[in-house]
């Protein structure tokens, strides 16, 4: 997936998350502020990655200001700034699988 | 006895009494025209701290009625700073996030040494990393008087802030302007410190009715112009709740309160402070009218969903150390069965009678409670301190049944712990846990878990609760702290029940 604008999803409501996108020609550089960042820092970059890797961005700037969000909620927020970052409007059902 | 005997046969040696010298002779206040009925008052903090004599490395003490809205204890304590005192324990009967300003006075070497309840906000975080030499002596409210009692805590000057009181001192939170109602915290100061100043709002014609605070405890009175905002006595923790998930809760324990075994007609109750706890009150009237039944009386804290059960006849008579609000000040001011009640009457374990030593039951809450039912209060997840003990340890220890609520989960943070961060109630204390994930009945109270059971009530074992957390947010990464040991988490009985250490960097 290439990014092609800056793109924002989410909120900064507890147990939600924002995430700000944008494009870039470097390797993805990703920056994670969280409020439970001491006690699950490590899960949710590794959400935040996963879900990048997984629709195969590779490159962009990706801030998270993270309120508590369960992992569910900070894939389903990376995965629609990506989308919004790369235009594409139709969800691909079989990389989630 | 000894010395009572000793005293009376004293008396029979009349050559070993003073003579009568005239009736100014041998008291320290003259009587007759020359007595000035206004000698009580001066015109500044200074003054009346001159007068008190203070000096380095004395106790200076506060009540907290005004919770976030207090404007006395920074106030006073910039008044000491300025006038250049050092090294003083400051005992305040809690400290909220109102009182971030004492930073630069401990920091300066103003305050030495500091017994709480508790703290929150940028105080409790700067303790938490290392702001202070001495460890910080955290205790609850029935404790505190305990530790006073004992002698380890002596209060050389209390400072007591009050909306009204008259030219002799007679004070009580609810006349003037800026009600607080109950002073249970500050009758504990007026009772025991060796000087007691009064920082009022408004000196009203004497003698002001009921006193709370007595003309016979108060050396000075200093007339200002706040001492606190009774608008945010309610915000923090006392807060009045409209969250669903706290509702919820809030449900699921008024049921726990039906079937548990003490609802009977004459029952008595306390809840504490804490969304879901508060909220609990709002679901006892109709089960106490379906089963034709009434409270004899509840403890607080009081709030206005108390005194709304106290009107309509369910509670008898309402006990209050502290309003948490404007409608439970207002009805300690005119319901003649809202009766104030200082802390130490409230829940000291060494006073010769408490009224948490009569409770039924009572709703508490928790930062953390542990799978040995032990709660933490006072830490939060990062192991910062941000809470109070208040009064948790000292009701559960008395209560018949001491009922936690508290979410399974803080947005991420699980409620339900293998072990909590700081140990402040210990789980032998504790009866039953209600999350919005089902409850726990601790296994020490199988007659509760009976019944709640037979009643219906989703009970399970706490480790499910634990393990269904887990499931939900993942495995938390264990906190890390330093050796220094920030804060002693002393229990009503004064031992040490644990540690609070430096959070690392």
């Amino acid at each position: 997936m290439e990014l092609k604008q800056e793109s924002l999803a989410g909120t900064l409501e507890s147990s939600d998350l924002f995430i700000r996108i944008s494009p870039s020609d470097e390797p993805l550089e990703v920056v994670i502020n969280s409020e439970v960042g001491h006690q699950f820092g490590d899960q949710i970059r590794a959400a935040v990655v996963e879900t990048l890797e997984m629709l195969k961005v590779t490159k962009g700037i990706v801030i998270v200001e993270d309120k508590g969000a369960l992992d569910c909620t900070i894939r389903a927020r990376v995965h629609a700034a990506a989308m919004r970052a790369a235009g594409v409007t139709e969800v691909d059902w079989e990389a989630l699988s | 006895m000894d010395s009572q005997h000793q005293s009376n046969a004293g008396t029979e040696r009349a050559a070993e009494l003073a003579p009568f010298g005239g009736r100014n002779a041998n008291i320290p206040y003259p009587c007759g025209p020359e007595a000035n009925p206004d000698r009580k008052i001066v015109d500044s903090v200074e003054e009346a701290v001159r007068r008190v004599g203070l000096k380095d490395g004395m106790t200076v003490s506060f009540h907290h009625a005004f919770r976030e809205g207090d404007k006395t204890i920074n106030m006073v304590v910039g008044v000491l700073a300025r006038m250049g005192f050092k090294d003083l324990t400051l005992a305040a009967s809690s400290l909220l996030s109102a009182n971030a300003p004492l930073i630069e006075h401990i920091k300066n070497g103003v305050i030495r040494r500091i017994y709480t309840s508790g703290m929150r906000g940028k105080l409790g975080d700067a303790i938490s990393n290392g702001l202070m030499d001495t460890p910080v002596t955290f205790h609850s409210h029935g404790g505190r008087p305990a530790l006073i009692e004992r002698g380890e805590l002596q209060i050389d000057v209390a400072f007591l802030g009050v909306s009204a009181c008259d030219p002799f001192g007679n004070a009580n939170g609810v006349s003037g302007r800026s009600w607080c109602g109950a002073l249970g915290y500050a009758m504990v100061d007026a009772q025991f410190a060796r000087n007691v100043v009064m920082l009022t709002e408004e000196v009203v014609p004497y003698p002001n009715a009921p006193a709370s605070i007595r003309q016979d405890q108060v050396d000075w009175i200093v007339q200002v112009d706040e001492v606190g905002d009774p608008a945010k006595i309610s915000v923090g923790a006392a807060r009045a709740t409209t969250n669903p998930r706290e509702l919820l809760i809030a449900r699921l324990s008024a049921e726990v309160m039906e079937h548990a075994g003490y609802f009977e007609d004459g029952f008595s109750m306390q809840t504490g402070t804490g969304g879901s706890a508060t909220a609990t009150t709002r679901f006892l009237e109709d089960r106490m009218r379906s089963k034709g039944i009434a409270a004899a009386w509840a403890l607080g804290g009081q709030t206005g969903s108390m005194v709304d059960l106290h009107k309509k006849g369910l509670i008898g008579t309402l006990l209050d150390t502290q309003s948490f609000d404007a409608v439970a000040a207002r009805s300690l001011a005119e319901s003649p069965r809202h009766s104030e009640i200082s802390a130490h009457v409230y829940a000291n374990p060494l006073a010769k009678g408490a009224v948490v030593d009569r409770l039924d039951m009572v709703i508490l809450s928790a930062l953390e409670i542990d799978l040995d039912f032990n709660v933490n209060v006072l830490t939060g997840s990062d192991g910062v301190v941000r809470g109070a003990i208040g009064g948790h340890a000292d009701t559960a220890a008395r209560a018949k049944l001491a009922i936690v609520v508290a979410p399974l989960l803080r947005t991420r943070i699980p409620t339900v712990v293998e072990k909590v961060t700081t140990r402040v109630t210990p789980g032998e204390t504790i009866g039953v846990l209600v999350t919005d994930h089902g409850i726990a009945v601790n296994p020490r109270r199988p007659d509760v878990a009976d019944r709640l059971k037979a009643a219906g009530l989703p009970v399970v074992p706490i480790e499910d609760l634990h393990r269904r957390a887990i499931a939900i947010s993942g495995q938390p990464q264990p906190l890390r702290f330093l050796d220094r040991v920030v804060g002693h988490v002393r229990y009503r009985d004064g031992t040490l029940i644990d540690t609070v250490r430096q959070v690392a960097p």
